[in-house]
């Protein structure tokens, strides 16, 4: 029954005749209206020995809402707690059809939570969850050169028109941020190290800073730092969501392979992508380098780019163009990995993406010291 | 009603009357779940206006979240939120909307999942239930606030038919007791004939509704269109051309 107009307080009066112990209610039982204490029958019952039948009488109650039923079941409760009937005749009709409603299911009783485990069995745990992680991580790594195989062999099955809408989703679309962030990044270094220079009368070198920074080690990052925060992040997202609508399910039930049709265009796509990417960065943090060296030291546009030129080495260019190559693996991987991996809801769909990003980073730096310790001892 | 340039639906003239449960039928696509959505001011219609008890209702409006107070909504998937249990949904409208304490709040919260039959079920998280559970938690949250107007978008897809009869066994009493008008999205006839006091049908052809009635009436009336009543007797109106 709705509320309309000003309303009336609600009250109770508990009347004992006999045996029988009735709630008189009255007013308007609202849940947004002060209601009668629940303690006033639980004391009733405890003061009056003897209740054989708990009633109501209704002929005064006003408006009511779910406040009314809640007392109603906390009645029927108590009632049963203390091996009392609770006879409901007297209520409305709607109310006693939104009890029997309510109690026409069983309750499901929670199963208790077992006792937490000692310090031993939490270590295990951990053990085995990390073993099985790196257990599915070699699965996944299998499965992945498995789809290579049938890629090289022209068995793959994996459709043009996705593999190209990637290729420009990794590669065109993310030239922009890319470009932006390098000329920022190689605009800041020039400053810093133009700063530093002029001390000692030395300008010049900052060309051989920025050039060597950059495309030795610095557009690599930039590069894949930049495509694990935006692409990896949208593979584990996109993958993520097949899996909440049971899309990569549908792909198996089909025969298709799930690691060939959604994981191999995306890692094949990144690896050619990201030296793509890598070359953007290294070209337009140099060209950031030069808008600082001109304006605020002596060094002319000539001078800038002969140095560069000087400073610069093959080994530096291709060693660049290499770890971005690898770092695009790493990105691929973390996000079709995490995707795959996910929950069945979006709160899942949000960890894997940020997952992704995770470990995509993490890897990245641990693969860029490896590569600094290798060129060192190659002499690259 | 239309997206893009594609209209959905247009001429629609119809009245939700106080404490009636009102059907919007139709075959698939006919933009059933649209209107709905246009009823609840998700989407805004290009031309027409919707009113309720005589007041326009505006979706840009600032009153517009005092408006939809009064509404419970049920949607299709039951669009339980994720990261919260099931009583943390069912709660956080009475945490939000009224002044009652924690205690009260679980009461209500219990006692709404009795009434879908999901007693017990409140500590879980949706990932954790079935798809009907689902459902039929965000019918327990969409009632938590024993909302004047109820709308529920295909509440029985999904159900077994002991919960389906159950839920509308449900949306009869909830209009019965505590006097909510409501609006069902749904196909589905037996619903249909157990719940409906009037039934809007829309037509996906013409684009807009052929009639608007008592279906336990429409079903045997020869002067409804022919589409109706073969929709009403799941195809099998004697001497109906089902191409139409």
């Amino acid at each position: 029954m709705m509320a309309n107009g000003e309303d009336k307080r609600a009250g109770m009066d508990i009347l004992r005749e006999a045996a029988e112990l009735t709630l008189v209610l009255c007013g308007d039982w609202l849940l947004r209206n002060d209601r009668p204490e629940f303690q006033q029958l639980e004391a009733a019952l405890i003061a009056e020995p003897g209740v054989a039948v708990i009633a109501f009488d209704v002929s005064n109650l006003g408006e009511w809402d779910t406040a009314l039923l809640i007392f109603v079941r906390r009645c029927r409760d108590l009632a049963q707690a203390h091996g009392v009937p609770c006879v409901l005749d007297g209520l409305p009709e709607g109310v006693r059809n939104m009890m029997r409603l309510s109690l026409a299911v069983p309750r499901q009783e929670p199963v208790a939570d077992a006792a937490a485990p000692d310090v031993f069995t939490q270590v295990g745990d951990q053990v085995l969850r990390t073993y099985r992680g790196l257990d599915n991580y070699c699965i996944f790594l299998g499965q992945l050169l498995l789809a290579l195989r049938a890629l090289l062999t022209g068995r793959a099955q994996l459709r043009m028109k996705d593999f190209l809408f990637l290729l420009q989703s990794t590669g065109a679309r993310a030239v922009p941020i890319v470009c932006l962030l390098s000329f920022l990044t190689g605009l800041i270094i020039a400053f810093i190290g133009v700063i530093q220079l002029q001390k000692f009368g030395a300008d010049i070198y900052v060309a051989d800073l920025v050039g060597v920074a950059m495309t030795r080690e610095l557009g690599a990052v930039m590069a894949g730092v930049i495509m694990a925060g935006r692409t990896g992040a949208a593979f584990a997202a996109q993958i993520g969501s097949m899996q909440v609508n049971e899309e990569v399910d549908a792909l198996s039930c089909f025969g298709i392979s799930p690691m060939q049709f959604l994981v191999l265009p995306r890692v094949v796509a990144l690896v050619l992508m990201m030296p793509l990417l890598c070359v953007c960065a290294d070209l337009v943090s140099i060209l950031g380098g030069m808008v600082v060296a001109v304006s605020i030291s002596d060094v002319s546009v000539v001078q800038y780019f002969n140095q560069v030129e000087n400073a610069v080495g093959l080994n530096d260019f291709f060693g660049g163009i290499f770890k971005s190559a690898v770092f695009g693996v790493i990105i691929a991987l973390a996000g079709c990995y995490r995707g795959l991996n996910c929950g069945k809801d979006a709160t899942a769909v949000g960890l894997a993406a940020t997952s992704a990003v995770v470990t995509a980073i993490t890897w990245m730096v641990v693969a860029d010291a490896v590569f600094a310790v290798s060129f060192h001892i190659l002499g690259i | 009603m239309a997206y893009g340039d594609y209209t959905v639906m247009n001429a629609l003239d119809f009245t939700v009357k106080r404490g009636e449960i009102k059907v919007l039928m139709g075959g698939s696509g006919c933009g059933k779940s649209t209107l709905l959505k246009h009823l609840i001011g998700l989407e805004q219609a290009r031309r027409g206006q919707i009113f309720y008890d005589d007041a326009l209702f505006d979706p840009t409006a600032e009153t517009m979240e005092r408006v939809r107070r009064r509404f419970g909504i049920l949607f299709q998937s039951g669009a339980l939120w994720s990261s919260m249990s099931v009583e943390e949904n069912i709660a956080l409208p009475l945490e939000e909307y009224t002044d009652l304490g924690a205690k009260e709040i679980r009461e209500i919260v219990d006692f709404k999942l009795s009434l879908v039959g999901l007693s017990g079920f409140g500590h879980r998280y949706p990932s954790e239930l079935s798809g009907g559970m689902r459902k039929r938690a965000g019918l327990a949250r969409a009632i938590a606030l024993d909302p004047e107007v109820l709308f529920f978008d295909e509440p029985s897809a999904g159900l077994d038919p002991l919960s389906s009869l159950r839920l509308d066994e449900l949306i009869l009493q909830l209009r019965d007791a505590l006097g909510a008008t409501v609006v069902v999205v749904t196909h589905e006839l037996a619903s249909i004939f157990a719940i409906a006091d009037s039934a809007l049908f829309l037509d996906a052809e013409t684009k807009t509704a052929l009639c608007d009635g008592n279906p336990r009436q429409l079903v045997d009336d020869p002067a409804v269109d022919p589409k109706v009543r073969h929709f009403l007797n799941r195809g099998a109106e004697p001497g109906m051309d089902v191409n139409g």
